[in-house]
């Protein structure tokens, strides 16, 4: 069990350490470096050679590879190339605007999916599931602008309750962002639902079809409780990897949603730092989502493993399978 | 072969917006009763009228042309992208998981890496230095779901390694690339062609949103995508030129999405338990 968890703990950091070294090398990789971005497109050879001593551009490549992980590692991601700042302050703050959107996004996201999962699954065929299903692939295929996009409209412009876009930048107070933070929200739970609401109607039904329900139904349990007491609980534990999934991605990429709202978050960072090339952040986005990703899928498996015995064993996998795929047939 | 009389009724509707969609891109040159990029000031922001059936945009263009094809690029890039993520990411899978031991870990522990980096923000990098031509969006789309499609293939190859037909293979002497072609892929031939149909769902939304961020196709150009961004500021003046292009592209993505479900459903591959990746 130990050894299990060491060994898993160990290959998130080597994912991790491969996921720097490729941001490292392929921000390398790009035409212009960065002395020649800082100077524009008219600065003398002398010039550009000059700011390339003095940022150290002319050491060798893995020798600044060594120096800017040991200065991730401390949280040191430079200055950026732009505002002049250090990167880890602006950082930390788009970041904690993003989680003030993800954090109400996520939980109450996964917790309306898991239900209304659960109830479709359990009316397999009905009325009730076929709309929940319908809802949810209605919900998959319309991109996060145009939810975004018709949430404004509903709720900024026809019915003025919500403000459509922030308006301070990055300074902007947290009384100034509370009521701003409702749409996008919205847009996030509307985006991320429907993964987990396909994925835990589907092992509702498998789990209703095992000998544990038969036998929990058998000996006179009412059909709820077989259902939220027996069933839901050991049905969400195929979902957790779907649930990492989203919540990985709606921590990195609330791009799409920050841009319409012009929310100060990382997503909207990552947009302006794109357009003025500003590499230092850059990199530190994509170190900081590539952490998020890594910590949040090893959580999942963590409690995978807590909860389920059958996974701390090698061959578990298979059996696994092969008696999921006996209930869906 | 796939017999049209077994599939359910929502994946002959989805196939048929689809192959709708497609039919309206290709011929929209003919069907467009307008030029989708000629400009007319006076006109602008119209409502709709027996000539402008939704109206018109900001720049008095006519938004029933620009919608009819405003779909060509997203479905060209989508294509071609999705095309070729799939069987690179199919090989890699294959072998990976061909080859076992050191090469799979290895493969493994890149893919994950790649995928731990947020993809939009690779796609935006890529496309704002190498520019937004076709190839370099079909090239940065790829490259992103590459691994995604990679880690699938390799799973599904791993139960058909262990079969009777590829021992036998293995015993005749064949090579490890003829096995791979001939006793492997056409075994998980229907996870290649549900993933396709997956994918394709979720590159069309890609396209689209990339246009909407600007990093897609240049503004004269109609594109589903770049037409909400232009038009959603007159929403509430001359809505149809938004409406227009969300609920084409809805279609296209609901009717990917029913057929996605339904082939999958048809060939024994369950979708929904698998979320994005």
């Amino acid at each position: 069990m130990l050894r299990l968890i060491g060994t898993r703990l160990a290959t998130s950091v080597i994912t991790l350490f491969l996921a720097a070294f490729f941001v490292f090398f392929a921000v390398q990789a790009l035409p212009g470096d960065v002395a020649e971005q800082l100077l524009g497109q008219n600065a003398t050879e002398e010039a550009v050679a000059t700011m390339r001593e003095q940022l150290g551009l002319d050491a060798n490549v893995w020798v600044r590879f060594a120096e800017w992980l040991g200065g991730a590692v401390t949280g040191d991601f430079g200055t950026s190339l732009v505002s002049g700042e250090s990167v880890s302050g602006t950082l930390w703050t788009a970041f904690s605007h993003t989680l003030l959107i993800a954090v109400p996004a996520i939980v109450v996201g996964i917790g309306l999916s898991l239900v209304l999962g659960v109830w479709a699954g359990s009316r397999r065929g009905t009325s009730t599931d076929s709309g929940i299903s319908i809802i949810a692939l209605v919900a998959m295929s319309i991109p996060e602008f145009v939810v975004a996009t018709v949430l404004i409209l509903l709720l900024a412009i026809i019915a003025p309750i919500f403000p459509a876009v922030v308006l301070g930048g990055p300074g902007a107070s947290l009384s100034e962002l509370l009521p701003a933070i409702v749409l996008p929200a919205i847009t996030l739970v509307i985006a991320m639902a429907a993964y987990i609401i396909r994925a835990m109607r589907s092992s509702t039904i498998d789990g209703l079809a095992t000998e544990y329900a038969t036998t929990a139904e058998l000996k006179g349990l009412t059909r709820r409780r077989v259902l939220w007491r027996h069933v839901a609980p050991s049905a969400i534990l195929p979902v957790l990897p779907v649930i990492s999934i989203n919540v990985a991605w709606l921590l990195g990429g609330v791009v799409v949603v920050e841009s319409v709202f012009n929310y100060p978050g990382l997503g909207k960072l990552m947009i302006d730092s794109v357009s003025t090339r500003d590499l230092p952040i850059l990199q530190a986005i994509a170190v900081l989502s590539a952490l998020v990703y890594v910590s949040v899928n090893l959580i999942a498996d963590l409690l995978a493993l807590a909860a389920d015995p059958r996974q701390r064993t090698l061959h578990s996998s298979q059996r696994r399978s092969r008696s999921s795929k006996e209930a869906t047939a | 072969m796939i017999r049209l009389r077994d599939l359910t009724v929502g994946t002959r509707v989805g196939l048929t917006l689809v192959g709708l969609t497609v039919v309206i891109a290709v011929l929209a040159p003919w069907l467009a009763p307008y030029d989708p990029i000629a400009t007319d000031a006076d006109n602008a922001l119209a409502g709709s009228s027996w000539s402008h059936w939704l109206g018109t945009d900001q720049y008095g263009r006519d938004v029933l042309s620009r919608t009819i094809e405003g779909g060509r690029f997203a479905l060209l890039v989508s294509l071609v992208a999705t095309t070729a993520a799939v069987v690179v990411g199919t090989l890699i899978g294959a072998i990976a998981a061909y080859y076992g031991r050191w090469v799979d870990a290895a493969t493994t522990r890149v893919l994950d890496a790649v995928l731990a980096v947020p993809a939009v923000l690779a796609l935006l990098l890529i496309v704002s230095v190498f520019g937004n031509s076709l190839w370099v969006l079909v090239l940065a789309i790829s490259v992103v779901y590459v691994p995604a499609v990679a880690r699938v293939v390799r799973g599904a190859t791993r139960p058909v390694l262990s079969t009777g037909y590829v021992t036998a293979a293995r015993a005749r002497g064949e090579r490890s690339l003829p096995i791979i072609r001939r006793e492997v892929l056409p075994n998980i031939l229907d996870t290649i062609l549900v993933e396709f149909a997956m994918r394709a769902s979720w590159v069309v939304l890609l396209v689209s949103t990339l246009s909407f961020l600007g990093f897609g196709v240049n503004p004269p150009t109609p594109d589903w995508g770049l037409m909400i961004q232009e038009n959603r500021t007159a929403l509430t003046v001359a809505p149809a030129g938004t409406l227009a292009p969300i609920v084409t592209l809805s279609l296209l993505v609901v009717g990917l999405n029913l057929a996605a479900d339904g082939l999958g459903k048809y060939l024994g591959v369950d979708r929904a338990r698998r979320g994005v990746i």
